[in-house]
């Protein structure tokens, strides 16, 4: 069997499962799981290229897609009336005074001789620089905060059409992972594990909290759209009818054809990053890539700048994660940073990449996917699957409810299991790299 | 005077008792990160569920005992339980190391591929916990809640400032001190701690000289079981035991063994203090310390924090990241493989 017929294959396979998840559920999930699918392969996509292509161990990846949620909001939103006059100029002039600070003391710490006097000064600069930013930008964020918080509080957005916030969200996850990439990269693997690790939390903590510029956990909602509004649809009279000539209910037929506007846009981006990923892999710059990532020493031998390659894929990496956060938040159409889990936003497609193969882009695609499937149905097939152990028992008994109850958390241990053996039994994945 | 004394009880009671046993917690955490990491040489990112495993376990004997109407008098009852709860963690990562690490190990797959491994039994443990106890909030401490409550502090001193000491704290930093101690001896003393430094330092070496790997491999697996246990109950008593928070947990841990040195226990000891301490310190308003200690007129008129409590990860971070760039094997050079 030639690999294309076995990918084949498998893709089909997978249309298949959510073609029956149609069948079965109901056409809204069926296109959900499409949907977030699309979204899942992009992300799968992304690490692909930080892993498979160069062998980052990047752990942060809820992170770089929380910052691609956040450019939604400060992309789309219209401009909160009067809070830019009420304190936006001195909470961009503080952030960037903490910015000069940074690289004052760094440019010291470069420029200066060793000694007591150059720790001293930098330490100097830090903590005048930490005092005025926060003298600074306390009382501008209190001012902000207290327009109508209950509706706004913060600084909204620039009011552009949200598609434009796609590339910002790459663009934001990219300047955030080239920082970090400059420090964690170059050392050992681990480190940037941890790093990544790190910084993912401390991207979720200012989002929750510096409400002044993405309402933190007040949540932002109501994201403009690009696609038409549900009830807009249904008053039309030509979509009322064009639906009645399918044969199907306007409520319905809305929601379905909203998602479809959804997946088509998304079908769109993951080809074009797809065939550029693709690109990539077969050219020398992918070569060199994998040959850096197979012999980090023989490639520096040969005149490879080992971190400054590692820098800039991590960076490419990133801002792929990046847009893929910015078009789910567009899907879900709010931005709500409580509900960013470690588990469903890195981990999980940790595991797409691995049981899709790691290092082939196709794989990726796929593994995000099924894996995406497999996520969304593990509950209703572990309901049926306790129903079945529980059958014998009667009904109260305690095992019996907390058998069921427990249902919501077969997830995390199907995906365990499935990485687990995936690693062991086929560790190059379904498809793997050529 | 009496403000000077009045200041050191403030700073004592929300500073410098809560970041003493917070740093215990993290020190007998980051032991186990860079015990796996010194002899196993991978970063076990499952080491923050197996902390609430073993909790878990704990938590079911406890209730158990509880519902027996055993007791433990003042103290909390978990303490009985938790050697059940550490041989049942036994189990655990024993079962996991035969049927999932081993298979690495003797193919020698690359640290990396060991921690992905991780991740999958994280994702196991995580799901295994939350199936068995839930995912909410569990309360399970019992017996006395304070060593010294502020009213008695009050009463007994005169001062203004009340100081409480927990039982929790205290229990902490007592088990803490006896379980340090008891693990260097081991690891000085007994010819199975030695071989097991041996192991760490030189893997080949070790070799050579008949040392059993399999044999350490275990040992250290057990050591790691018991102290995983240890410090997630103590967390679970001092704090609240939650699963999700184990895995939050992971990155204090982790830094303090990074910040010590990966593979040296007493830098894990040092690097769980620096966090902690810099932890609180950096979230701690210090408006009611500096009232006491500064002139009237130079009296502060904000809380005097410098980063909100919400940023705690940032601080472990940040250190981490500095010590990293200007040591980049810990305070204790630890190894960098």
């Amino acid at each position: 069997m030639s690999d294309s017929v076995r990918n084949t294959i498998y893709f089909a396979g997978v249309a298949l499962l959510i073609i029956i998840t149609g069948f079965v559920q109901s056409w809204n999930t069926a296109l959900f799981i499409l949907n977030f699918g699309l979204i899942s392969a992009i992300m799968a996509l992304g690490v692909n290229l930080q892993w498979g292509f160069a062998g980052l161990f990047n752990v942060g990846i809820m992170g770089f897609v929380a910052l691609g949620g956040l450019a939604t909001v400060l992309v789309s939103m219209p401009a909160t009336p009067g809070a830019w006059q009420a304190g936006g100029a001195p909470v961009i002039g503080a952030l960037m005074l903490g910015a000069a600070t940074v690289v004052a003391a760094v440019i010291l710490m470069t420029k200066m001789k060793a000694g007591k006097l150059r720790s001293f000064s930098v330490f100097g600069v830090l903590v005048v620089g930490f005092f005025v930013y926060r003298g600074l930008f306390d009382p501008a964020v209190g001012l902000i905060e207290d327009i109508d918080p209950a509706a706004t509080g913060y600084l909204g957005g620039l009011g552009l059409p949200i598609l434009f916030a796609w590339p910002a969200g790459g663009l934001l996850a990219a300047a955030v992972a080239w920082l970090i990439g400059k420090t964690a990269l170059g050392l050992r693997s681990d480190y940037l594990a941890i790093a990544t690790l790190g910084i993912s939390e401390i991207i979720i903590a200012v989002m929750k909290n510096e409400d002044w510029l993405g309402r933190g956990v007040k949540n932002v909602v109501g994201l403009p759209r690009p696609a038409p509004y549900e009830v807009d649809l249904q008053s039309n009279t030509a979509f009322i009818e064009r639906a009645n000539g399918l044969g199907l209910d306007a409520v319905t037929a809305s929601t379905l054809w909203v998602k479809l506007i959804y997946a088509g846009l998304f079908t769109v981006v993951l080809v074009i990053l797809f065939v550029m990923a693709q690109r990539a892999l077969h050219s020398p710059w992918g070569r060199m890539m994998r040959a850096i990532r197979d012999n980090e020493f023989a490639a520096e031998a040969m005149g490879k700048n080992v971190t400054a390659r590692h820098l800039q894929i991590f960076v490419l990496g990133s801002a792929v994660c990046g847009i893929a956060g910015a078009m789910m938040t567009t899907l879900d159409g709010q931005l709500t940073p409580g509900t960013y889990q470690p588990l469903r936003f890195t981990f999980l497609i940790w595991v797409m990449v691995i049981v899709g193969g790691s290092g082939s882009n196709l794989g990726s695609v796929l593994g995000g996917f099924l894996i995406w499937w497999l996520w969304v149905m593990v509950e209703p097939m572990g309901s049926v699957l306790m129903n079945f152990v529980t059958y014998g028992m009667t009904d109260g008994y305690w095992l019996k409810d907390h058998l069921l109850e427990s249902v919501a958390h077969m997830r995390l241990l199907t995906m365990g299991l499935v990485l687990l053996l995936v690693l062991r039994f086929s560790p190059r994945g379904l498809i793997p790299e050529k | 005077m009496i403000d000077f004394l009045n200041a050191f009880v403030a700073l004592s009671n929300f500073v410098l008792i809560p970041a003493i046993s917070y740093g215990a917690q993290l020190a007998l955490g980051a032991l186990g990160v860079t015990l796996i990491y010194g002899i196993l040489r991978f970063s076990n990112f499952a080491h923050g569920d197996t902390m609430a495993f073993g909790a878990m376990c704990t938590i079911l004997v406890t209730w158990l005992f509880q519902s027996w109407g055993i007791s433990f008098g003042p103290l909390p009852t978990a303490l009985l339980a938790m050697p059940f709860g550490i041989l049942a963690t036994m189990g655990l990562v024993l079962f996991t190391d035969r049927y999932v690490y081993k298979f690495y190990r003797e193919q020698k797959a690359k640290p990396v591929i060991l921690v992905i491994v991780s991740l999958g039994v994280m994702f196991i443990l995580n799901g295994l916990v939350r199936f068995i106890i839930g995912p909410n909030d569990q309360r399970f401490s019992d017996g006395e809640r304070f060593i010294i409550s502020v009213r008695e502090f009050k009463a007994l001193t005169g001062l203004k400032e009340g100081l409480a000491f927990k039982t929790t704290q205290g229990i902490t930093i007592v088990t803490a001190v006896i379980v340090v101690i008891a693990l260097f001896w081991f690891l000085n003393r007994t010819r199975t701690g030695k071989s097991m430094r041996a192991y760490s330092d030189n893997e080949d070496l070790a070799l050579l000289s008949g040392i059993n790997p399999e044999r350490v491999v275990m040992v250290t697996w057990l050591i790691v079981a018991a102290l995983a246990t240890i410090a997630g109950t103590l967390y679970g008593l001092d704090k609240s035991f939650k699963p999700f928070i184990f895995l939050q947990l992971l990155l204090p841990v982790f830094a303090a063994a990074i910040v010590g040195g990966l593979g040296s226990p007493l830098g894990a000891i040092a690097g769980g203090f620096t966090i902690a301490f810099s932890e609180v310190m950096i979230t701690y308003a210090w408006k009611k310390v500096a009232t006491y200690v500064v002139p009237e007129a130079w009296a502060p008129d904000t809380l005097v924090q410098l980063l909100s409590t919400d940023y705690k990860f940032a601080v472990s971070f940040v250190i981490l990241i500095i010590v990293l760039l200007f040591r980049p094997t810990g305070l204790f050079a630890g190894k960098s493989v």
